[in-house]
């Protein structure tokens, strides 16, 4: 095992072990924290795929993000309601079962993806950063100026979603299935990682041209990745708006953008498991420095200019070397 | 809807333009002379926005709080210019983003830290605070009015700098050929300071004269910002022509949406879900045209191909 792979192991050793620890200590708030861990570490880990292996620096990433929660909402809300979402042409009713919400999360998120993605990838560089950073701010606003769903207050259900056969109230529960979503996506994200379409996704960021002259497309390739970027995206957004029982157009807000990318930032881009990493050191700093000062965010700033200046390749980068190169 | 009101909503749209072009016009010359992308622009403009106050505050004088505005942005600007912003010309631009967001996140912090969380009020010069009429009867706000002025003068005055002065010279060889011109013997280290220490003093001048309007407050730069980000956009990164032309176009197409989107709906809506759909079509109407752009222009009006 390289490097790497046992800085990955621990990490996922540490993020499973801290809850179990506080389920003993009897500390909820922990299992919370760690759920929030869970949850970011997969919204990340669906960024890294765009922004990683296809080197599309996104800024608009919170809007799949908060579509994801709204998915969630909307169909809770509808659900506790009794209320039809829809029924003409044909009845659909909202629900209360998560893997439904989670699909219709995905699908929902996959598609704005879809759409955002055909435009902006037309563009590359600075261009594509602020047109995504400027379609993430058009949901943003639309969410805000559309009343029927909370508008700028936002959305709460009562009672948080239900899978089957657990009980999701009870936070190590939620936890467990958080975590458990985590682990597969991260098992998919190193298969395309390796499969054909990673590789050629990776080489389309390292030279766009000799990809061209192989006869790849870097335009789908890039299509494609930025749809599963933000279907995972989305998925997470729905399990964090179910932790919270909230959803506001927060979620949508570009400062959760940089947010995202920060995870990945602090873990490594383009390594596998950087986001987790990077998102367990953020909940970290999150609940340490801000329970010492209310101005936390300089000091999250400055470590942040401190990582971008002088550790390039994250912490990971820091402990285990520079990844491996393939060409 | 009376041709009086239309004409009062064109100027409003004019007045914002006229804004969104101060805004836009450092940030599209940052990026054209030294291809860095700035986040950090909008923090320049609160800072603008808050030095002006503080100073108003103290002595009263509106004239002196504009001029602290521009001192304040210019002095902000050189100075994280030279720690900082001078590190990552040569880094991709994710390095960039990232090192500008944690410079936001810091001086969002810091502002608060300082002035607390509660907003500051800039009040309207005495002599400005009222109406005046126009030819035609039509009442404006003597504010707004000064505001295009001003602006547009900026305007102009930037581009007689830009073309015919030397610093302006030197400006767009710097787009052309950053290396060459170093060759010829100019000191371009001072000037990428001087170019984005002018960017930062346009910033926070717009930040002084909207505060006026608007409340001075931590977070007020991003929402501009992100609206500078769409004309440059639209106009074509690195131009000032293009930024002026993209400034007014989203200048009114917001203010004309906001306005004419609901009574359009409103032709074959009912009222309510008229003005609904009419203002959340309309909060997303400039999105639009900046998707329409590109389809048509990858590269922005003025883009360089």
């Amino acid at each position: 095992m390289t490097r790497e792979t046992w800085i990955n192991v621990a990490s996922l050793a540490v993020l499973l072990g801290v809850p179990l620890w506080a389920l003993m200590a009897d500390e909820p708030f922990i299992i919370t924290l760690a759920t929030r861990a869970a949850i970011f570490a997969l919204a990340g880990v669906g960024l890294n795929l765009a922004l990683g292996t296809g080197g599309l620096v996104s800024l608009g990433h919170a809007a799949f993000f908060g579509i994801g929660g709204y998915a969630m909402g909307i169909l809770a809300s509808h659900a506790q309601s009794y209320a039809p979402i829809m029924e003409a042409p044909f009845l659909i009713e909202g629900t209360k079962s998560m893997p439904v919400i989670w699909l219709v999360a995905m699908v929902t998120s996959a598609l704005a993806a879809l759409a955002i993605g055909v435009l902006s990838l037309r563009t590359s560089g600075v261009y594509f950063i602020m047109i995504t950073l400027a379609f993430g701010q058009m949901v943003y606003y639309f969410a805000i100026s559309w009343p029927a769903y909370g508008g700028e207050d936002g959305l709460s259900i009562y009672v948080r979603n239900g899978f089957p056969g657990l009980n999701t109230l009870v936070p190590i529960q939620f936890f467990g299935l958080c975590f458990v979503i985590l682990c597969l996506v991260l098992l998919l994200m190193n298969a395309i990682h390796k499969s054909a379409f990673g590789l050629a996704l990776s080489a389309a960021r390292q030279n766009e041209t000799r990809v061209l002259s192989v006869g790849l497309k870097p335009y789908h390739l890039r299509l494609v990745a930025f749809v599963i970027s933000g279907a995972v995206t989305g998925l997470a957004g729905a399990l964090f708006a179910d932790l919270n029982r909230f959803v506001s157009p927060t979620m949508l807000s570009w400062q959760m953008s940089g947010e995202i990318i920060i995870f990945i930032i602090i873990g490594g881009v383009g390594r596998l498991f950087g986001p987790v990493i990077g998102a367990m050191i953020f909940i970290l700093l999150e609940h340490t420095l801000g329970g010492l000062s209310e101005f936390w965010h300089v000091y999250l700033g400055a470590l942040l200019l401190g990582i971008v200046l002088f550790a390039k390749g994250g912490l990971i980068g820091a402990f285990a070397g520079r990844e491996k190169a393939h060409d | 809807m009376t041709i009086l009101l239309f004409i009062e909503q064109m100027l409003n749209g004019l007045q914002f333009g006229v804004m969104l072009f101060l805004m836009s016009a450092g940030l599209t010359l940052v990026f054209g002379v030294m291809g860095l992308i700035n986040l950090a622009h909008g923090s320049l403009y609160m800072i603008g926005a808050f030095a002006a106050a503080a100073v108003a505050a103290a002595t009263g004088s509106f004239v002196l709080a504009l001029m602290a505005s521009l001192a304040a942005a210019a002095l902000a600007g050189a100075l994280i210019e030279l720690t900082i912003i001078r590190r990552l010309y040569d880094r991709d631009h994710l390095d960039q983003v990232l090192a500008t967001f944690a410079l936001i996140l810091i001086f969002s912090e810091g502002t608060r830290w300082m002035f607390g969380s509660f907003p500051l009020f800039l009040d309207v010069p005495k002599v400005l605070s009222g109406p005046v009429t126009l030819p035609g009867g039509i009442q404006f706000p003597a504010y707004r009015l000064s505001i295009i002025v001003i602006g547009l003068l900026v305007a102009g005055g930037m581009f007689a700098l830009i073309n015919r002065t030397r610093v302006g010279i030197r400006i767009r060889a710097g787009e052309a050929d950053r290396e060459m011109i170093a060759a010829l013997g100019v000191d371009i280290a001072k000037l990428y300071t001087f170019v984005f220490a002018l960017g930062a003093a346009l910033a926070g001048f717009a930040g002084a004269l909207v505060g006026a309007i608007q409340s001075v407050q931590v977070g007020m730069g991003e929402p501009v910002l992100i609206l500078a980000f769409v004309v440059i956009v639209i106009g074509g990164i690195g131009s000032i022509k293009g930024a002026f032309v993209g400034a007014l176009l989203v200048g009114f197409t917001d203010t004309m949406g906001r306005i004419l989107l609901p009574q359009i709906f409103a032709l074959f809506l009912e009222p309510s879900s008229a003005v609904t759909v009419g203002s959340a079509l309309a909060s997303m109407l400039i999105y639009i045209l900046m998707a329409g752009v590109l389809v048509f222009r990858p590269r922005g009006l003025y883009g360089v191909a």
